[in-house]
């Protein structure tokens, strides 16, 4: 995509939703949320699929209509009961719903079309957006004669040609392959940002969350599990739940005695300072909080190498320490053999202990 | 290497139950142009009977023309926004509602012609106008519009068409217009196609229905073979064909294999 100087200034609204709800035929998907999102703001929903997301974003569209009367604002604004075509959002589809009996340009006029405007200025205006995506030379084509990666750049074209008060994205890259989404939300965060605009983007890929989001909201079962900025979220998961969505999390459980989690496995061993009452824990830390160390001692995991695995400048190596298996994430240089047993201690606070679940 | 004997046999049985079929038909037009039928081609060819039937029938043609013009525009009305509501409302209503609207094809086109005059017969006007016999076809032919249309539908992603075109602004006609008419235009006029068709060679129903007045080409048809000489009831089948197998073609054409397609 180009960069250019001319994209509007920030447009954005900000978005206040005030005990949210949804429910479908007395199930309830979405239960009551607070959510506030400052103009500008990139949101991003994470979440599993069924846990909520689409529903609260279509919410926010107004492609569905809420439980009860002002549970949801823009700018102060109650919008609750304004249908989506009065909302004035942007809206970007995985399916990307471009019209196939309109040409590129065409489709990211439609909206301007549909605002009364006339064709030399819908025209023009048509052409900047697509300059800014990238797809000037295209303007002409059928949808059905440009790319995947093409049809959801001028999708959002679209979406931002009728200069919303929200973009609303969802899942906007799942029906792309692997390269070209990871080139593409790094383009689309830019134009974002560029935008100024308020967006909410939905996803399933945690690593789309982080590069995209200035705010992530993991969504469980209806409800926001946390809602913070991508650091936060993993590495101070609020449950386990976030903790397994946000990448690998390992986890030692055991007895805490005076403070310590000591598990004894004969050959193998863990022993980790915790403080605290005595209790039956869960112990959980990422796979490259740990450093190789000479040998065991407090604060240390002698665990039994079972395999290696090589990504380049890392290893993910399988480790079992007492009956419980770990993966552990080393530089490649380091060699590792199956069957060795090798030390570990863990980094600075890593070691996260969540209440047990009933 | 040479074709099985048992390839030959299928090409050799198919090539006879052609003939088997088209044989009446072929016959039937030569009827039409043969001077006299009884002798047969050695009496010579003309266009002279042909010529007789445009002279006693042309207001049948000329009616089955308009019918058909009439219901084809009234099943495109309630037709193809009828589609569209009963795809998107869907569950168990839309599909009573579907069954319903279907059901003048099962029923005898007589006992639905029957049904017609009992309940509008006293409406004099109507009853002797031609609209009443396209009336009839609509009712006859709507489940076809309905299911050409429908089919389409189910094909395209309309409800995310639809969204789309609402998040840009439109108002539900304008979405309708704009987005999902154009993208079920195959549905519309493979729909259209078999509805003109149908029309044109309705029989039993308008049998029932006609009025002296208003005669469709099938009616005076039957009236031509019961009443006149072979050779203009032959020409009048000719003239017939002549209406219909261009209808047909086109039907072949538009079923036929499907155009690239993608969804939105």
């Amino acid at each position: 995509m180009t960069q250019t100087a001319n994209a509007a200034p920030g447009t954005g609204a900000a978005i206040t939703a005030r005990a949210l709800t949804k429910s479908f035929h007395g199930t309830t998907v979405l239960h009551p949320t607070d959510l506030h999102v400052p103009a500008g703001e990139i949101l991003v929903l994470l979440g599993p699929s069924g846990c909520g997301k689409t529903t609260l974003l279509r919410l926010i569209a107004g492609l569905e209509r809420p439980d009860g009367p002002d549970m949801l604002r823009f700018d102060g604004e109650d919008v609750s009961g304004v249908p989506v075509e009065r909302r004035n959002v942007g809206m970007v589809f995985q399916s990307y719903a471009l019209f196939p009996n309109m040409t590129v340009g065409e489709n990211v006029a439609y909206g301007l079309k549909v605002r009364g405007l006339p064709s030399a200025e819908r025209r023009a205006e048509a052409g900047r957006l697509l300059a800014l995506v990238g797809l000037e030379e295209h303007a002409g084509k059928r949808i059905t004669a440009i790319s995947g990666g093409q049809r959801q750049r001028c999708a959002l074209a679209r979406a931002l040609a009728i200069k919303p008060r929200v973009l609303l994205l969802d899942e906007p890259l799942a029906a792309l392959d692997a390269v070209l989404r990871e080139r593409l939300r790094a383009e689309i965060g830019l134009l974002l940002r560029e935008f100024g605009i308020t967006a909410v983007y939905v996803t399933h890929d945690q690593a789309e969350a982080m590069a995209i989001g200035d705010r992530i909201a993991v969504m469980q079962a209806g409800r926001i599990a946390q809602i913070d900025r991508p650091e936060v979220i993993y590495h101070r998961p609020a449950n386990d739940f976030v903790a397994d969505f946000v990448g690998t999390m390992n986890r030692l459980a055991g007895p805490v005695r005076d403070g310590r989690l000591v598990l004894d496995g004969g050959d193998t061993r863990a022993d980790l300072p915790t403080g605290g009452p005595d209790r039956e824990a869960i112990l959980c830390f990422r796979p490259e909080a740990v450093r190789l160390r000479d040998g065991p001692g407090e604060g240390a995991i002698l665990a039994r190498i079972t395999a290696t695995t090589f990504f380049g400048a890392t290893q993910r190596l399988l480790a079992e320490v007492a009956g419980q298996v770990l993966r552990l994430d080393l530089p490649s240089g380091l060699t590792f053999r199956p069957g060795q047993l090798a030390a570990f201690s863990l980094e600075g606070p890593a070691l996260l202990e969540f209440p047990r679940n009933g | 290497m040479g074709r099985r004997w048992t390839t030959w046999a299928g090409i050799g049985l198919t090539a006879l139950l052609t003939l088997f079929l088209i044989l009446p038909v072929l016959l039937s037009i030569m009827a039409g142009l043969c001077v006299n039928y009884a002798r047969g081609l050695s009496s010579g060819l003309t266009l002279a009977w042909v010529g007789q039937v445009l002279d006693l029938y042309l207001d049948t043609i000329l009616r089955s023309l308009a019918v058909a013009a009439t219901t084809l525009v009234l099943t495109l009305l309630i037709g193809v926004p009828g589609a569209y509501a009963l795809v998107r409302r869907g569950g168990p209503l839309a599909r009573i509602v579907e069954e319903v609207v279907t059901l003048p094809v099962a029923i005898p086109g007589l006992a639905l012609a029957l049904g017609l005059i009992i309940t509008y017969g006293g409406y004099g006007t109507f009853r002797q106008s031609t609209l009443f016999i396209a009336v009839g076809h609509v009712l006859f032919t709507l489940p076809f519009m309905l299911r050409a249309v429908m089919a389409v539908l189910e094909t395209i992603d309309w409800r995310v068409l639809d969204e789309g075109a609402a998040s840009l602004g439109a108002p539900a006609w304008r979405r309708f217009v704009d987005v999902i008419l154009p993208n079920v235009r195959e549905g519309i006029l493979a729909g259209s196609l078999t509805v003109v068709t149908l029309s044109v060679g309705e029989f039993n129903l308008t049998w029932m229905m006609h009025t002296p007045t208003t005669k469709t080409l099938p009616v005076g048809l039957a009236d031509a073979y019961a009443s006149l000489r072979l050779e203009i009831a032959s020409a009048y089948t000719l003239v017939f064909l002549v209406m219909i197998v261009p209808l047909l073609v086109g039907l072949q054409m538009v079923a036929g294999p499907q155009r690239e397609r993608i969804g939105p």
